[in-house]
């Protein structure tokens, strides 16, 4: 605690020495509150389009909505019947939840024992994790499939386990890499207690790993909750998440009813945003801490 | 103790391993076995030798995908590090407001490539509306339409990593600097670029797998038109596999070319930023 506390002072310290002068601070201030603007404007003009008739949104996306080209809710009623959105939400709230669960746990004890157990096989264990980092979905997708249809693996539960298999590289990489930050003493000391492996790992070395499995929670999070190809390939093509949801209504070519394309944007946009802005201090740090074992 | 643990093998690691041999190692080498063959189901393989990488290069489509490729990766690994290194440069000189425009810029990270993809259709058609022309009218409109996802989605991202190597630069060095006489510039060039190396690192492996391997936006954007002239490497390895029978041997053979042209980018890009690293 008093180290952290001394850290954020010398922290505090640096960024004054830093500091620009007042005037240059303020026109700095206007210029990022400008490009703020730019960066928000896409979702401000797809929101606005939302509540437009569709025939007048193509053409004019920059016009207000106006008594003629106003269309209300029907965007969001005719877009959540022609995709099942609703329900698609659901279905991607599940397997994001779950999905993130199993892997932070099977994976953090998986990169425990890795961690520990000092042999030939756990480190053959530990590389092949590592290279599972760097192959593109693209070489595995098509055999994958056909592994999860002969499996029978094809829905909502079965992906769950697709997804511990492949998150597992980036996150037993991870986990790997706090744990052997961890003192092996303190284990020793609970054997000789009396404590079975499951209970060190479960009691001491779970508490310990905390922050660690929320930045690996959060990462996995982002990646299955937008995740588009996976399920497309694995799951049935009328039980569709979110990001699938939303491709299907491009349909046949050129023929986009772009009022239900904007309302379901705005649908799959709004619970990023609330669960963003109500976590975004782990969501920041999580990120910025991935990145550095990354 | 290492003999305690080990008997806790099936229970630790076998649920992870298993999965990760189901879902990767045997679709791995699944792959590997299939870009020598011709197929339709893993089941009616037959080994063809390597028939289907010369058919790969049989039209110009993978070539093309992976200038198209090459191309938008270094233009975007580029911008966006720019981009993101002066925001986070600016966002720890302790001016007002820095908390809030570090949460607006990460945003648009979050948002999954196929909801980005859409969003910025629909802004750069309104943008292009006005000169009677869409966004696969040309290929170059597709090109920087891409670039300006990409760094609208990634700017954020790589801003947090850089403000966290930028505040881990030890205090002292920078007041040394200033004591010394150093002006702002002098600083900024020879103690805080070299000293967020590590970051440096960091941002230019993820922007550069992450551009290579761009999917989802690319399919929302432009869906590859016109024609093809806009498909990255991802993409067309997909159009090989799913549009075209009797092609699928070419699509596997396509993905592991892929994937040896991404494991070599990545570990030389490691390999080359990792030794400009300053030692502490």
């Amino acid at each position: 605690m008093a180290q952290s506390h001394a850290k954020s002072n010398a922290k505090k310290e640096l960024i004054e020495h830093m500091e620009v002068s007042k005037g240059t601070g303020i026109l700095m201030t206007i210029a990022l509150t400008f490009l703020s603007l730019v960066f928000i404007f896409p979702i401000l003009l797809v929101l606005l389009n939302s509540f437009k008739n569709k025939l007048y949104i193509s053409d004019a996306p920059f016009a207000l909505p106006n008594g003629e080209t106003f269309s209300g809710l029907f965007n969001y009623t005719n877009g959540i019947g022609k995709t099942g959105l609703i329900a698609a939400a659901g279905r991607s709230l599940f397997i994001t939840v779950f999905s993130v669960i199993a892997i932070v746990l099977l994976t953090s004890m998986a990169a425990w024992w890795i961690a520990r157990v000092k042999s030939k096989f756990s480190d053959l264990l530990y590389y092949m994790f590592v290279f599972a980092m760097i192959v593109p979905f693209q070489m595995v997708m098509f055999t994958l499939s056909k592994v999860t249809d002969m499996l029978n693996l094809g829905n909502m539960f079965g992906i769950i386990f697709v997804y511990v298999g492949f998150g597992a590289g980036l996150s037993v990489f991870m986990f790997t890499g706090f744990v052997k930050s961890i003192p092996i003493s303190l284990e020793e000391a609970a054997m000789i207690d009396g404590c079975s492996p499951i209970q060190i790992f479960f009691r001491i070395i779970v508490p310990v790993l905390r922050p660690t499995m929320i930045t690996v929670a959060i990462l996995n999070a982002m990646w299955v909750w937008n995740d588009y190809l996976l399920p497309t390939l694995v799951l049935d093509s009328d039980a569709p998440t979110i990001p699938m949801a939303v491709q299907y209504l491009r349909g046949g070519y050129g023929s986009i009813d772009m009022g239900a394309m904007m309302a379901m944007l705005v649908l799959a946009i709004v619970p990023i945003i609330v669960f963003y802005l109500s976590c975004q201090k782990y969501i920041i740090k999580g990120v910025a801490a991935g990145a550095v074992k990354g | 103790m290492q003999k305690a643990y080990k008997k806790y093998f099936w229970l630790f690691v076998l649920p992870t391993l298993a999965a990760f041999t189901l879902f990767f190692i045997i679709p791995f080498i699944m792959g590997i076995v299939l870009s020598f063959c011709k197929f339709t189901t893993v089941t009616n393989a037959t080994w063809v030798g390597i028939r289907n990488y010369q058919r790969a290069f049989s039209n110009r489509d993978f070539i093309d995908s992976l200038l198209f490729t090459a191309k938008f990766t270094i233009v975007s690994v580029i911008t966006v590090n720019v981009f993101a290194f002066i925001l986070a440069y600016a966002l720890t000189r302790g001016i007002k407001g820095t908390n809030l425009f570090r949460t607006v810029f990460f945003m648009p990270n979050l948002i999954g490539g196929i909801v980005l993809g859409y969003i910025w259709q629909l802004l750069i058609n309104g943008v292009l509306a006005r000169f009677g022309v869409t966004i696969t009218t040309d290929a170059k409109y597709g090109f920087w339409g891409l670039v300006i996802l990409m760094n609208w989605q990634l700017i954020g991202y790589m801003m947090i990593i850089y403000i966290a190597g930028i505040q881990n630069i030890p205090t002292e060095l920078v007041e040394a600097a200033k004591i010394d006489g150093a002006t702002r510039l002098q600083t900024l060039f020879k103690v805080t670029i070299p000293m967020v190396m590590p970051s440096v690192t960091i941002c230019l492996f993820l922007t550069l797998t992450n551009s290579f391997k761009l999917f989802d936006q690319n399919l929302a954007l432009t869906a590859g038109g016109p024609g093809k002239q806009t498909a990255m490497m991802a993409l067309d390895i997909y159009t090989t596999f799913y549009n075209r029978n009797g092609w699928e041997g070419v699509g596997q053979a396509k993905a592991v070319m892929f994937f040896i042209l991404v494991g070599i980018l990545a570990l030389s890009q490691l390999y080359f930023t990792r030794s400009k690293e300053v030692e502490n």
